[in-house]
């Protein structure tokens, strides 16, 4: 515990330090660039994007060894990371566009043959005669051990660049998102807003490989955003929002990590952001799943209270366990069926809706109101009481049902 | 097709070109001018070699059966779709050049309503071409918003999450939009589609006002029992064009059996074409059968 509150407070180390602080700015980065891939439905593209960074650490690593540098140079394997995925993306672009293929089966396929090749290449590598190859696997999952200050500077400057560029180009990021046709009317350029989108995302990859690793960066990309639409219901309200809440996920994970012995700092930080898509799955208002369940049993109970009512004012017999318990509940009925007083009363108010309803189907002035039958909105809410007078007038004047 | 059907409809084609060469010089200032538009789904053309001239302070319909490339004829002259081959001038401009005196009006299920915004934040789409990147949405460009969503009876609906509306309020919604962008000329994706009928009394409304303004109104309509009631200006296709002119003298026989073919009944034309001969014909009993 003291551990963990020294992470926190910055105070557990020079290195955990570092990770902590470049985590949070790779965290604001992801949740804030990916919320426009997640409105756009483009999520998986991600994904592939991520995969095909592998070769071009690795070529760039071949690249650097064989010229007499140092092979593991950070900003040379990030380069050569940006270029291969680049290059799967334009690939995916290029067969969603140019070929009959859909978008899915272009996600899968360069996915994995860019993966593929960037794990052949991995095996040439460890049989080269150069040295200090080993220790490139540990872009697959991220790995902090060992991060210098210019890593950490190279994170948060490209976290810097990403969240500023996200909120330049927002407007026509989110009009793409909804209406890529009236924004193509507009005169917005929905190709390069697109390509734009999708170099936020690259530009999110490349810098988090350090700290999550290729395989996990995607969760850092999409779980935010998904937990922030939790709580609005405005797409320029999820961006900072799941900035936030990637920036949260990235200082609690690396700092959870910093504080015992053996916890990957990557793949905690994921964990951490799940909890909150968890929690928010949970407990959030009108979207979450606990409302939505109380509002499914809200809706139910009317549709049973209608129903029995309806039956009663028929006469028939209620079966139904359900309705039986709620209409006793409310003391509309006595425990062996028939209906109390204010039982009758209710059924016979539910009856007359339920006439008007009917004398306004007939009329032709009516068509656009009688559309708006459901069973259970009251037609106070769809005439006025002068409407609702006249239609009673009618009504009256008719003999009653054959009952 | 029967031969005599396709050599009428080819007849039309080489009418309607002839007509709109001996009215070139005066086409320039058309709201919106189409030359041999060609547009396509990988190598079938949906619609093609289609002019079209639509006039101002007009109300204009595209009309064909099912699958005749009425929407992508639209998306094409807006450069949605891309154009295989074919000119658009919009007021005797590229229509590249006149972006901000354009509506358009998708159709309301080419959206997923579920997406996180609430109906003012849809109006306020319309006013991207003002607000630009950055620029700050004030007090007025709310207001300008709040106008266009009380002129299709929404402005009480203005907070709202747009998945709760019914499919009438999100073509109203989709209409608003357009009117915030104050255009000088209107396209609208099927208007109508699905909509109940307080809705179309209540867009058709906004659309004679548009007319009223002098602005000019281009519809993809489907509905042929309200296309005359509705419309001034018919553009009738089926992949090709097929006739263009005032409805009142396209709603001919001649011109359904061209566009629709055998898809359209006898006696469903006959239903059409009968009320505006300026001679009521007795006894509107249609043959049964056929």
């Amino acid at each position: 515990m003291e551990t963990l509150v020294a992470a926190l407070t910055l105070q557990a180390g020079y290195n955990a330090a570092l990770v902590t602080l470049g985590a949070a700015c790779l965290g604001v980065a992801a949740g804030t660039g990916g919320t426009f891939l997640f409105l756009r439905k483009r999520a998986l593209v991600s994904d592939a994007v991520a995969h095909a960074t592998l070769p071009g650490i690795c070529l760039a690593f071949i690249a650097m060894a064989l010229l007499g540098g140092d092979g593991r140079s950070l900003p040379g394997l990030l380069a050569g990371s940006a270029i291969t995925s680049v290059a799967g993306l334009l690939a995916i672009q290029w067969m969603v566009g140019r070929t009959r293929l859909t978008e899915d089966t272009a996600i899968g396929a360069v996915l994995s043959v860019f993966f593929g090749f960037g794990v052949v290449l991995l095996t040439v590598i460890q049989n080269l005669e150069v040295g200090r190859q080993a220790g490139l696997e540990s872009f697959l999952l991220g790995s902090t051990a060992g991060m210098l200050f210019q890593d950490a500077v190279i994170v948060a400057a490209g976290g810097a660049l990403v969240a500023g560029l996200a909120f330049l180009l927002h407007r026509p990021m989110i009009l793409v998102a909804f209406d890529p046709d009236f924004a193509a009317a507009s005169g917005i350029d929905v190709r390069r807003t697109d390509l734009a989108m999708m170099a936020l995302v690259t530009a999110v990859t490349v810098v988090g490989l350090k700290i999550v690793g290729l395989v996990l960066v995607v969760a850092l990309l999409i779980i935010p955003p998904v937990t922030a639409r939790f709580w609005t219901e405005r797409a320029s309200a999820i961006a900072p929002a799941a900035g936030a809440l990637g920036g949260l996920a990235g200082y609690l994970g690396a700092a959870l990590s910093a504080s015992a012995p053996a916890l990957p700092t990557g793949p905690v930080i994921v964990l951490v952001a799940t909890a909150f898509f968890l929690v928010s799955l949970l407990i959030a208002p009108a979207r979450g799943v606990l409302a939505r369940l109380v509002a499914h049993r809200r809706f139910q109970a009317r549709v049973h209270r209608r129903q029995g009512l309806l039956a009663l004012a028929r006469s028939e017999p209620i079966h139904d366990r359900l309705t039986l318990t709620l209409l006793r509940r409310e003391g509309l009925i006595r425990p062996d069926g028939e209906p109390t007083e204010e039982g009758e009363r209710e059924a016979e108010r539910a009856r007359q809706d339920e006439r008007r309803w009917a004398a306004i189907r007939r009329q032709h002035q009516h068509t656009a109101q009688s559309e708006r039958y459901d069973g259970l909105t009251p037609i106070t809410e769809v005439l006025t009481h002068d409407e609702i007078a006249a239609i009673d007038r009618e009504i009256g004047a008719q003999p009653m049902g054959a009952t | 097709m029967t031969p005599a059907q396709l050599a009428l409809a080819t007849d039309h084609g080489r009418r309607v070109r002839a007509s709109a060469a001996a009215k070139a010089p005066y086409l320039s200032a058309s709201p919106l001018a189409i030359r041999g538009l060609t547009a396509s789904y990988g190598e079938k053309p949906a619609v093609f070699s289609v002019d079209a001239t639509f006039p101002a302070a007009a109300m204009s319909a595209i009309v064909g059966p099912n699958g005749a490339g009425k929407s992508t004829l639209l998306k094409a002259a807006l450069g949605i779709v891309p154009r295989v081959s074919g000119t658009v001038t919009v007021f005797g401009r590229p229509i590249e050049d006149a972006r901000a005196r354009i509506a358009y009006v998708p159709q309301r299920a080419s959206v997923d309503w579920d997406f996180p915004t609430r109906v003012i934040d849809v109006v306020m789409m319309g006013l991207y071409r003002d607000l630009g990147l950055l620029g700050r949405r004030t007090a007025r460009h709310r207001e300008r918003a709040l106008e266009s969503l009380a002129r299709v009876g929404m402005d009480d609906f203005a907070t709202r999450q747009i998945g709760q509306l019914s499919g009438g309020q999100q073509q109203r919604v989709f209409l608003a939009r357009a009117l915030a962008q104050d255009a000088d000329l209107y396209l609208l994706d099927e208007p109508f589609a699905g909509v109940d009928a307080a809705t179309e009394r209540a867009i058709i409304a906004v659309l004679e006002e548009l007319k009223a303004e002098g602005r000019a109104v281009v519809a993809v309509h489907h509905d042929l029992s309200t296309l005359g009631d509705y419309f001034d200006h018919a553009l009738f296709v089926n992949v090709r064009p097929v006739a263009e002119g005032s409805v009142s003298e396209m709603l001919t026989e001649e011109t359904l059996q061209a566009t629709y073919g055998g898809r359209l009944a006898a006696t469903h034309i006959e239903q059409l074409v009968l009320p505006r001969r300026p001679i009521a014909s007795p006894a509107a009993t249609s043959p049964v059968g056929a």
